[in-house]
C-alpha cells in the first residue's frame, strides 16, 4: 500500500545484529589477547589502563583483567604525588561505576571498588554511601551491594543512629525486605552501646547481655505490629518480631551428673550440646583428678548434651566406700558435686525439674508484663485473622514463654488449627507440639500421650522406666541412648498400638 | 507560502489539535493515511495546550480580544468554490468553550517605592502588556538590591534557589519565631528575602508549563497503553506521582493507598491498618467474591463500605480518594473503580500515576509528531471555513480552508468546539471549573517537597461537587523552583471562582493585598501563600456524542477533555473515531526504531507516497508557522533534560 513506511524485516534485523556481534567479538578477543601479552611483559603503562577499561566495560566479571589492573595501578602509584594519586583512584571509581551499571552483581567490581577505597588517600565515604542507596534503590536485594555497605560503613564510622534510620527508610519503602530487617537486628544491640547514653544505663541494658533496651524495644514491637498487621502473611516481620522476642541465652552448665558403681560408670548432662573431648572437662573423683575417655551416647552424634566416661576399674565399687565426685567444666569456669554414700548402687545430682527457667529460654528475656502486651496484640490480629499461621504460631510461643502450663489447653488448640491451615508443615507442627508436651510433663511430673517426637532426652537421664505406647512415634533418635537410666524392661509396650515405628537403634545400655 | 503550496487532497483532514483529535492523527498517518491536520489557534493541543507564565498572561489576554472582535465573514471568496449539487457547511470561527476567566495577583511588586505610591489593587484583573515591559525593564536592578542587602540573606536566597528545602525556613512555627530571634542577628525575619515577587515570576515565566486541563495518567489507563504500545512513549518523560492527600476535617493529611502507606501511616491504629488492607485485597479480585457484596449490588458503595467495618476515615479515604467517586455511586462500581485505582498501583510506583514533564499539553504533540514523522503535514493559524457536503450522499467531499483553498478529503475529523449551533441538538452542556494557583509552598510539606500530589477535596455537602487539586513541584518541569502550580478542578456549579473561592481560602492563604504577610501566630501562617491565581471555565461536552449533531456522515466529532481524572475517555473516543474511519486497520500498532526504517533514495517513488513531498511541506510550513511538533523547546534550554533527539525527520537522516 502507499504510503507506507518500509521497515527492516526480522530476519534483516537479525543478520545485522549477527555481524555486529561478531565484528564486536573479534575485537574483543584481540584486545584480550594485546592485554595479556603486556601482562606476561610486565608492562604496567597507560595504554594497558586503558585497555583493560575497554574490555572490563563490556564485560566486568573479568577476574583477570582486574587484577592486571590493580597491579597497574600499584605501578603507577608510584610514579605520583598523592593528588595525583588521588585522581587516578577517583577516575577509577568512576570507572567502576560505568562497569556496575553494566553488572550491578559483578563480584569482580565491588572487590575492586573495596581494594581502590583501601588505596585511595582521601576516601570520600558519602559519595560511597550515596552509590549504595542508588544501587539498593534499583535492587534492595542486591547483596553485593549490601556487603559492601557494610564495609564503608565500618570504614567511615557512620552511626549506629544513622545507620538505624536508614533501615527505617527502606523498611519504609518496602517492610518484605528482609536484607533490611536483619541489618537493623545487627544494629540494635549496639545502640546502648553509644557513650554518654543515660538512658539505655537507667533502662538495665548492661553490655554483657545481647538486648536492646526496653524503650527502644518497645519502638520495635511497634514497627513490627504497623507490619504484620497491614500484611500478616509476610514473612520478614515475623521473622524480625521473633528475634525480638527472644535473645535470652540459657546459661552454660552441667546440669547433671550420674553415678552408678554397677560398671563403674559416669553419665554427664550439659546444658547444651558438645564435644567432651575437647571441652576441658575435667573428673575429680575424692581429690584426684582422673584420666577418663569421655564417649558419647551414640557413635552417630559428634555433639550431644549428654557424655559417659568409665572410671578406673576397682575405683568406686566397693558399696561399703564414700566417695566424692566433680566434674568441672573448665571452658565454661563451672562445676558440679556428686556424692556417692555408703550403701547405695548409684547417685545423681541435678537441680530441681520445676525450675522455671529449665524451658523457657526461648522467650524469656522480657518482662511478663511486656510479653503479656505482645500477646494481646496477637490475640488482636488474630481475630482478625483466624487462619494467620504466623499469628498463631507467635501467639503460641507468647504463651509457651508467659505460662506454659496455664495455657496448656490453648496452645494445643492452636496446634490443631495451625495443622489444618497449614497442612504441608503439619509434622513440623507435630513436632513442636511433642517437644512442648515433654516439657510440660517434666513441669507437671505427669504424662504425655500423642506424642510424634520425643525431644528434650538429655532432661530425662534420670527416668528409669518409660512407656512409649500410645503415640505417634515413627522411630526412635540416637539422643534416646541418653535415658542412661532406663530399665530395659519397661520398653515393651514400645511397639504396642499407635505407634508407627519403624527402626528401633540398639541402645547401649 | 502561498495556499497554492498545500496539495489538493488529503484522505483524512483534522481540525483542532487537542488528544483525540492528534491521537487519530497519528494512528492514521501510522498506517499510510495522508493527513492535513489544522488548529486556528497559534499553538498545540488546544484546550489540552501548556503554557509558559508569560504565554498564559497572552492567552489570556487574546481570549479576552476575540470575544470582543466582531468576525466578519467574506462569503464571497469561498462561494465561487461551490459546484452544483454541493451544500456548504460552516463552521465556527470562534471559540466559546472558555469562560469566565478572572485573574488575580499576590505576588509583591519587586519595587518597594513603587509599591508605596501605586494603592495596592487586590482585585485588579488580567495584567496588561505595558505592565509586564514596565517589569522586564526595571527587574534587573531590582534583583540586584534584594540579593545583596545582607550577607545572610544572599545565604538563604541562594538555598532556595537549588530548592533544597526551604520550607522549614519559610514556615516557621509560632513557637520558633519567638525562640529564633534573640539568636538570629539579623534585623529582618528571612521570610521577607525569600518573596517570590511578581517580576520574578515573570522573569522566570519560561520556566512553568501551565496547563489548562488538569489530569494524570494512569499507570494502567489507556493512554498509558497508548503510549507503550505506539512508541510514542519515547517523545516524553514522565514523573511519579509521589503522595495522594485528602482533606478531612479540614486538615490535609495523606491517604495510605498502598502497602508501604499503610504501612508507614501514623494516623491509622493497627487494627484500622489491617481492615484496610483486608478490604483493599478483597476489591483487588472482588469478582471472584460475590458472596461479600451481592446483597448490596443496587445499595450505594458507601453503606457497603459501612457494612465492612470499615472506621469512618478509613471509609472517608476509600470513597473519595480511592475510589474516587460520590456518595451516590452503586456498590459495583465503587469496587470497579477501587480496582482500577488498586491495579494501577505499584508499576510505576507508590502511587497509579504518572504525569508527563513540563505539562499534560506535551501529549497531544507527541501523538502529532508522530503523525507528523508518517507524512502528516501540519498548519497552525490555519482553520476551514465550510465544509462542501454532496447533497445527494450528505457526504463532505471537500473542505475549504482559512485561505480560501479547496481540499478534497474522504474524512473529517474536527473537535467540538468548531461545530456551530445550528448542528446541534441540543447546546447545553456541562462545564468544569478550573482554578490554578501559583503558591510558595507545599500544602503538606514533608522531607522530599520535590513531589507530586494528588489532594481529593470530598464535597462539602452531598448536593456539591468534589473538588481534585494537583499539586506539582518544581522538579515536574511546570513551575520555578521555589514555587508549586496548583490545578483545582471540579464539575461547576456557578462560576469557577464562586465554585472554587473557598477552596482557596480554605487551604491557602490569600493576601488581602499584595505582597502582605500573614500575622504572626495566626492560623494563616501554616498555610501556603498564593502567589498568582487565575479562575476559569471549560466547557464540558464529553457527554455528546454522534446523535447530538447534525452532520455528514463522514464529519467525526471529538469531543474536548472530560472532567475525569484519567484520560481513558478520549483514548476510547479517538479508537472509535479510528474504526470509524479504517475499520480494517490496526489502531496505533508499535513505531518502528529509526534505525529499522528504509530510505531508499535511488528507487523512484510513487507519486505522493513518500516522505520526499510530504516533509518538504512540513518543513516550509514550520518555517513560516515556527511550529514542529516537538517537545516544547524553551523549556528544554532551561533545564537541559534529557529530552529525545527533536529531529527524527527520516529526510535529514538520509
Amino acid at each position: 500500500m502507499h504510503g507506507r513506511v518500509k521497515v527492516k524485516s526480522s530476519a534483516q534485523q537479525e543478520e545485522e545484529k549477527k555481524k555486529e556481534r561478531e565484528q564486536k567479538l573479534k575485537l574483543f578477543v584481540a584486545a584480550r589477547d594485546t592485554v595479556f601479552r603486556k601482562r606476561s611483559a610486565g608492562e604496567h603503562d597507560e595504554e594497558a589502563l586503558q585497555l583493560t577499561q575497554q574490555l572490563l566495560h563490556s564485560n566486568p566479571d573479568f577476574a583477570s583483567l582486574w587484577n592486571y589492573r590493580r597491579e597497574i595501578l600499584l605501578h603507577l602509584e608510584t610514579e605520583r604525588d598523592e593528588a595525583n594519586v588521588q585522581k587516578l583512584y577517583e577516575s577509577e571509581l568512576f570507572f567502576i561505576e560505568a562497569c556496575l551499571k553494566v553488572n550491578p552483581k559483578s563480584y569482580g567490581c565491588w572487590h575492586h571498588r573495596c581494594w581502590v577505597n583501601t588505596r585511595l588517600p582521601k576516601p570520600d565515604w558519602t559519595r560511597e554511601l550515596g552509590l549504595c542507596d542508588r544501587c539498593l534503590s534499583l535492587d534492595e536485594r542486591n547483596f553485593h551491594c549490601w556487603d559492601y555497605r557494610r564495609s564503608v560503613v565500618k570504614e567511615s564510622g557512620v552511626s549506629v543512629e544513622q545507620e538505624l534510620q536508614f533501615t527505617d527508610r527502606l523498611i519504609g519503602s518496602n517492610f518484605s525486605n528482609y536484607s533490611s530487617w536483619h541489618y537493623r537486628s545487627t544494629l540494635l544491640p549496639q545502640v546502648r552501646q553509644q557513650p554518654g547514653s543515660d538512658t539505655a544505663a537507667t533502662a538495665g541494658c548492661t553490655p554483657q547481655s545481647h538486648r536492646v533496651c526496653e524503650e527502644q524495644l518497645l519502638k520495635e514491637y511497634e514497627l513490627a505490629h504497623n507490619a504484620f498487621f497491614t500484611d500478616p502473611n509476610d514473612q520478614s516481620a515475623w521473622f524480625y518480631y521473633r528475634w525480638l522476642l527472644g535473645r535470652a541465652e540459657r546459661e552454660e552448665m552441667i546440669s547433671c551428673v550420674y553415678v552408678c558403681r554397677e560398671g563403674e560408670r559416669v553419665a554427664v548432662a550439659f546444658s547444651k550440646p558438645l564435644h567432651a573431648p575437647s571441652a576441658g572437662l575435667l573428673l575429680v573423683l575424692d581429690g584426684k583428678p582422673q584420666k577418663v575417655n569421655w564417649r558419647c551416647i551414640h557413635p552417630r552424634l559428634h555433639h550431644s548434651p549428654v557424655w559417659l566416661c568409665d572410671l578406673p576399674a576397682g575405683s568406686i565399687c566397693d558399696i561399703s566406700n564414700e566417695h566424692n565426685l566433680t566434674i568441672h567444666w573448665m571452658e565454661k569456669n563451672t562445676h558440679r558435686d556428686c556424692a556417692l554414700y555408703t550403701g547405695c548402687a548409684e547417685s545423681w545430682c541435678r537441680d530441681s525439674a520445676t525450675d522455671q527457667e529449665l524451658f523457657r529460654s526461648e522467650l524469656s528475656v522480657e518482662k511478663g508484663s511486656v510479653l503479656q502486651a505482645e500477646l494481646e496484640s496477637c490475640n488482636q490480629l488474630l481475630e482478625l485473622e483466624p487462619q494467620n499461621k504466623w499469628c498463631l504460631l507467635t501467639i503460641i510461643l507468647l504463651m509457651r514463654a508467659l505460662d506454659p502450663l496455664g495455657h496448656e489447653k490453648e496452645t494445643l488448640a492452636h496446634f490443631q488449627t495451625l495443622k489444618d491451615v497449614d497442612p504441608m508443615r503439619s509434622s513440623y507442627y507435630s513436632d513442636l507440639c511433642s517437644k512442648f508436651l515433654v516439657e510440660n510433663t517434666v513441669l507437671k511430673m505427669e504424662y504425655a500421650e500423642d506424642l510424634s517426637s520425643v525431644c528434650h532426652l538429655d532432661q530425662l537421664l534420670l527416668v528409669t522406666h518409660i512407656n512409649l505406647s500410645n503415640n505417634q512415634l515413627v522411630r526412635l533418635p540416637a539422643q534416646f541412648a541418653m535415658l542412661q537410666c532406663l530399665e530395659v524392661r519397661w520398653m515393651t509396650h514400645l511397639f504396642t498400638t499407635a505407634n508407627y515405628l519403624e527402626i528401633f537403634l540398639l541402645l547401649n545400655t | 507560502m502561498a495556499a497554492e503550496d498545500l496539495p489538493s487532497q488529503f484522505d483524512v483532514v483534522i481540525l483542532g489539535t487537542g488528544l483525540t483529535e492528534s491521537v487519530i492523527a497519528a494512528a492514521c498517518s501510522r498506517v499510510g493515511q495522508s493527513v492535513l491536520h489544522l488548529d486556528r489557534r497559534n499553538y498545540y493541543a488546544g484546550n489540552w495546550a501548556s503554557f509558559t507564565f508569560n504565554g498564559l498572561l497572552s492567552w489570556i489576554k487574546e481570549y479576552k480580544n476575540q470575544q470582543e472582535a466582531q468576525i466578519t465573514e467574506s462569503e464571497e471568496e469561498w462561494r465561487r468554490l461551490i459546484d452544483e449539487g454541493e451544500d456548504a457547511m460552516l463552521l465556527n470561527s470562534v471559540d466559546s468553550s472558555i469562560s469566565n476567566i478572572e485573574v488575580f495577583s499576590y505576588a509583591s511588586e519587586e519595587d518597594e517605592k513603587e509599591e508605596d505610591l501605586k494603592p495596592p489593587e487586590p482585585h485588579h484583573t488580567v495584567k496588561t502588556l505595558s505592565e509586564e515591559t514596565r517589569a522586564d525593564s526595571t527587574e534587573t536592578p531590582d534583583l540586584v538590591t534584594s540579593d545583596v542587602s545582607t550577607d545572610s540573606e544572599l545565604k538563604s536566597h541562594n538555598k532556595e534557589e537549588e530548592g533544597a528545602e526551604p520550607e522549614k525556613e519559610q514556615r516557621p512555627s509560632e513557637d520558633s519565631i519567638e525562640e529564633q530571634q534573640p539568636v538570629t542577628k539579623q534585623e529582618e525575619p528571612p521570610v521577607e528575602v525569600q518573596k517570590i515577587t511578581y517580576q520574578k515570576l515573570l522573569k522566570e515565566g519560561r520556566r512553568f508549563n501551565i496547563d489548562l486541563v488538569s489530569k494524570l495518567m494512569y499507570s494502567r489507563g489507556a493512554l498509558v497503553d497508548l503510549l507503550i504500545k505506539s512508541n510514542v512513549s519515547r517523545y516524553a518523560e514522565f514523573k511519579n506521582i509521589g503522595r495522594i492527600l485528602t482533606c478531612r476535617n479540614g486538615k490535609v493529611e495523606q491517604v495510605p493507598c498502598s502497602r508501604a502507606d499503610v504501612f508507614a501511616s501514623k494516623q491509622l491504629t493497627v487494627v484500622e491498618k489491617r481492615m484496610l488492607m483486608k478490604f483493599l485485597t478483597f476489591c483487588l479480585d472482588f469478582e471472584q467474591h460475590p458472596e461479600e457484596f451481592q446483597d448490596y449490588s443496587t445499595k450505594l458503595f458507601s453503606e457497603f463500605l459501612k457494612s465492612k467495618k470499615l472506621t469512618e476515615p478509613l471509609q472517608d479515604f476509600v470513597l473519595h480518594s480511592i475510589a474516587m467517586v460520590t456518595q451516590q455511586t452503586l456498590t459495583e462500581e465503587g469496587l470497579k473503580a477501587t480496582q482500577h485505582f488498586l491495579r494501577c498501583l505499584g508499576r510505576y510506583g507508590n502511587t497509579p500515576f504518572l504525569f508527563p514533564l513540563y505539562g499534560l499539553g506535551e501529549i497531544p504533540q507527541c501523538f502529532c509528531r508522530m503523525c507528523a514523522v508518517f507524512g502528516g503535514i501540519y498548519c497552525l493559524r490555519h482553520s476551514i471555513q465550510c465544509l462542501v457536503v454532496d447533497k445527494e450522499s450528505n457526504r463532505v467531499k471537500a473542505v475549504i480552508d482559512s485561505r480560501g483553498q479547496r481540499i478534497s478529503c474522504s474524512h473529517f475529523v474536527v473537535e467540538d468546539s468548531y461545530i456551530r449551533d445550528e448542528q446541534r441538538q441540543n447546546t447545553a452542556a456541562r462545564r468544569v471549573s478550573r482554578a490554578v494557583l501559583i503558591t510558595d509552598r507545599s500544602v503538606l510539606p514533608s522531607e522530599t517537597d520535590q513531589q507530586i500530589s494528588l489532594v481529593t477535596i470530598p464535597p462539602v455537602d452531598s448536593s456539591s461537587p468534589s473538588v481534585r487539586m494537583i499539586e506539582l513541584c518544581s522538579s515536574s518541569m511546570t513551575c520555578m523552583p521555589g514555587t508549586f502550580l496548583v490545578h483545582l478542578t471540579s464539575s461547576s456549579c456557578g462560576t469557577a471562582q464562586e465554585d472554587l473561592t473557598p477552596i482557596v481560602s480554605q487551604l491557602f492563604h490569600v493576601p488581602a493585598i499584595s505582597g502582605e504577610e500573614p500575622s504572626e501566630g495566626s492560623e494563616e501562617t501554616s498555610k501556603p501563600a498564593v502567589l498568582w491565581i487565575m479562575y476559569f471555565n471549560m466547557t464540558d461536552t464529553s457527554a455528546l456524542d454522534s446523535s447530538s449533531y447534525f452532520l455528514p456522515s463522514n464529519v467525526h466529532v471529538c469531543t474536548g477533555p472530560d472532567a475525569s481524572l484519567g484520560s481513558d475517555y478520549s483514548i476510547q473516543l479517538a479508537e472509535s473515531v479510528f474504526r470509524d474511519l479504517l475499520p480494517e486497520e490496526d489502531f496505533c500498532p508499535p513505531a518502528p526504531n529509526p534505525e529499522d526504517i528504509i530510505y531508499d533514495g535511488d528507487a523512484p517513488q510513487a507519486e505522493g507516497s513518500g516522505f520526499d513531498q510530504n516533509n518538504e511541506e512540513d518543513k516550509s510550513l514550520s518555517e513560516e508557522e515556527s511550529h514542529s511538533p516537538s517537545i516544547s523547546a524553551p523549556a528544554e534550554e532551561d533545564t537541559g533534560s534529557q529530552e529525545p533527539p527533536l529531529d527524527t525527520n527520516p529526510t535529514s537522516e538520509e
